[in-house]
């Protein structure tokens, strides 16, 4: 029960890394950025061809990943999305695709398409055990490590979008672009910034994600639903949202697979549908915000 | 060179290029190879391309005055794309067989182009039991998974597994596996107390494993396709499901040779049955193993790789024997039956079903010289397909 709950909450933290940068491009810039998982892909050969062929240790290789994918998402905002932003959302829907298409194609071509495999530290690798019978809880190091990475990065983001000016900033940005540009705010630079941010964070999500999810070339668009479920679910003003619709998800489709394995696949999807029907927006809407 | 000249001569090239490919239409003999060289079935595709090369490489590339030219295709492991491919192999290129086919879909999308046209199919990698009734002209040096998942049932009663669970992917394969396994090791007194089936494309194997972890069977019986085994096998290691008692048990695609040594230590000590393994004892393999690694940088041939390896045999000794002459039905006629020592042992085509009968071995995964390798320690002689034995 409870390991069933564990791995769940590991699953959803993952997803939840993995996915917020989307999140946030959406409902800041209001750009549709299916290439997002492309990026996580990125976090994640660096870190596997590092630790392979360079022999950089795992650690390391996180801070790494989280850096390539960031810069190469300050590049690609620069150089090809900002043009699009005022392009209507069939556009860059094709446009990102498009990049995603390319990604997993170059990723085919100069890496090979077979699955990639992460060798953990030996100290990540154990399991401990507590309790009895029913309520034992068996915690993987592994995902441990996750649920800690993952809990520190929400509570820092948490952080930044509340408290700092750069967070206010960015959240003016959010609710009007043109007032905020008006007040004085270099919404650019905040785009700039923000996509490159979000873009490490997936790169991240992609390099810690690795060992659990598996790294293959079609990686991009295996978890491209997944990501954008877990988006419409949580909507897109905030962090809470997403978050809580990560860990829903991760719980319920582990927990789905646990119990009813015949149906396990399909429980993400009837519960997306179910929500939807109740809350169209997702599940937290923030009021005042332009849509 | 005065121009008149030069035109003559221009003339003439041109002629006697336009005549070579109508020439060489009557004395080659083209071997169509579809494959998945990219996408997630890539390592089926490289390693079967580099068998079928390196067995023209030893054996010339000409047979009964024809010159063999093999024409690789791509298939990307999508069955529509593969079909494409055979018709304008067939139609285009005038193909003399069709061979490769990495996945079962990718064999039966074929199946009706080779009937119509009369062209022998040869699957070297594909494992469905039915693949071999789709068309009469289909046959197989693969292995088929009945064949290496009923010699796991017969094994495991014998040593301790009783009660087992299976787990394998939702696809044709995976059922295939699954059913059999379940039927001969009910038969031979042991248990199946849970089937499991998880999605082809699964992220997570997480709630499967603790699914079973909690069940506390003997063993665990896995099939997935070759390239989710290391992760299955992590993931079993990660819930300490070895020291909960549990053992994992599966065919010999879990422990795929081509990435076996990437799986590091944890793999260890896993049984698997399978009909190839590159560590097989025997001069035949030796010098297989020897000369692929050779001809390839040192890349470890696995069960696909020998698939095509005997593939290009079967073709080669069918076209021998029908001197070259008569068309797709002499040529199936004679690969039909034909028996020979292959590096995995022994193999025969069986006439009636065309699909292989061979030695199934059963192997533990131990460590030789630094590197992991499935050492046989039991076989199973001359298994026929029990999908065919109704």
């Amino acid at each position: 029960m409870l390991t069933i709950l564990f791995d769940g909450i590991a699953y959803g933290m993952l997803l939840f890394i993995l996915a917020v940068g989307l999140a946030v491009t959406m409902g800041l810039m209001n750009f549709i950025n299916l290439a997002h998982g492309a990026f996580a892909m990125v976090g994640g050969y660096i870190t596997v061809l590092l630790m392979q062929r360079v022999g950089v240790p795992f650690l390391v290789c996180l801070p790494l990943a989280f850096l390539g994918a960031a810069l190469l998402g300050g590049l690609l905002e620069r150089a090809l999305y900002r043009p699009l932003y005022h392009k209507p959302h069939l556009d860059q829907v094709l446009f990102s695709i498009g990049l995603t298409f390319m990604a997993v194609a170059s990723a085919d071509y100069f890496i090979g398409s077979t699955q990639q495999i992460v060798q953990l530290p030996e100290w990540l690798k154990g399991r401990t055990e507590l309790g009895e019978g029913a309520w034992m809880l068996g915690m993987g190091h592994y995902r441990l490590f996750i649920i800690a990475v993952c809990a520190a990065l929400t509570v820092g983001l948490q952080y930044i979008l509340a408290k700092t000016r750069f967070g206010s900033r960015l959240r003016a940005s959010v609710d009007d672009q043109r007032v905020a540009a008006g007040l004085g705010i270099n919404v650019n630079v905040v785009f700039l910034s923000t996509f490159a941010v979000g873009s490490g964070l997936a790169g991240l999500g992609g390099a810690l994600g690795a060992e659990v999810l598996g790294l293959d070339p079609t990686f991009p668009l295996k978890f491209m639903i997944y990501f954008l479920i877990v988006v419409a679910v949580g909507g897109t003003s905030s962090i809470t949202g997403p978050l809580l619709a990560a860990l829903l998800l991760g719980i319920a489709d582990v927990a789905g697979k646990y119990y009813i394995p015949k149906l396990g696949a399909f429980i993400v999807y009837c519960l997306m549908i179910a929500i939807l029907i109740w809350r169209p927006q997702g599940l937290f809407v923030r009021q005042g915000g332009k849509s | 060179m005065n121009k008149r000249m030069f035109l003559t001569a221009a003339v003439l090239a041109v002629a006697t290029f336009t005549a070579l490919p109508a020439l060489a239409q009557g004395n080659t003999f083209k071997i169509g190879l579809i494959l998945p060289m990219t996408g997630q079935q890539a390592s089926t595709g490289r390693q079967i391309e580099a068998a079928a090369r390196l067995y023209m490489a030893q054996n010339g590339d000409t047979v009964a005055g024809k010159k063999i030219e093999l024409i690789v295709k791509d298939d990307t492991s999508v069955p529509d794309v593969t079909k494409r491919m055979a018709q304008e192999l067939v139609v285009n290129d005038k193909v003399n067989v069709l061979a490769g086919f990495g996945i079962t879909p990718s064999a039966l999308a074929t199946a009706p182009i080779a009937t119509q046209s009369k062209t022998p199919q040869v699957v070297m990698a594909a494992a469905t039991s039915s693949i071999t009734e789709a068309s009469p002209y289909i046959v197989r040096t693969s292995f088929t998974l009945p064949q290496a998942s009923v010699a796991l049932a017969d094994w495991a009663p014998r040593n301790g597994i009783k009660k087992v669970v299976t787990l394998v992917s939702d696809y044709g394969p995976g059922i295939d596996a699954e059913k059999y396994f379940k039927e001969r090791l009910i038969f031979n007194g042991g248990q199946v107390t849970e089937a499991l089936r998880v999605p082809l494309r699964n992220p997570d194997f997480a709630p499967f494993l603790q699914k079973v972890r909690d069940l506390k069977p003997d063993a665990l019986f896995v099939f997935v396709p070759s390239g989710a085994g290391a992760a299955v096998m992590k993931q079993f290691l990660e819930r300490g499901m070895d020291k909960a008692g549990i053992k994992l048990i599966g065919t010999g695609d879990v422990t795929d040779d081509d990435q076996l040594n990437d799986m590091g230590d944890g793999a260890l000590g896993v049984v698997t049955s399978h009909h190839y393994s590159t560590a097989h004892p025997s001069p035949a393999n030796k010098k297989f193993v020897e000369a692929f690694q050779k001809a390839n940088k040192g890349m470890r041939p696995n069960f696909m790789a020998v698939g095509g390896y005997d593939g290009m045999r079967v073709i080669y000794e069918a076209l021998r024997a029908t001197k070259g002459q008569g068309g797709g039905d002499a040529l199936l006629a004679a690969m039909k039956g034909q028996i020979f020592e292959s590096p995995r042992g022994p193999m025969f085509i069986d006439a009636q079903t065309r699909d292989v009968v061979q030695n199934i071995y059963l192997r533990k995964v131990e460590k030789k010289d630094g590197q992991l390798y499935n050492v046989e320690f039991d076989v199973i002689k001359d298994v026929k397909d029990p999908g065919k034995a109704k």
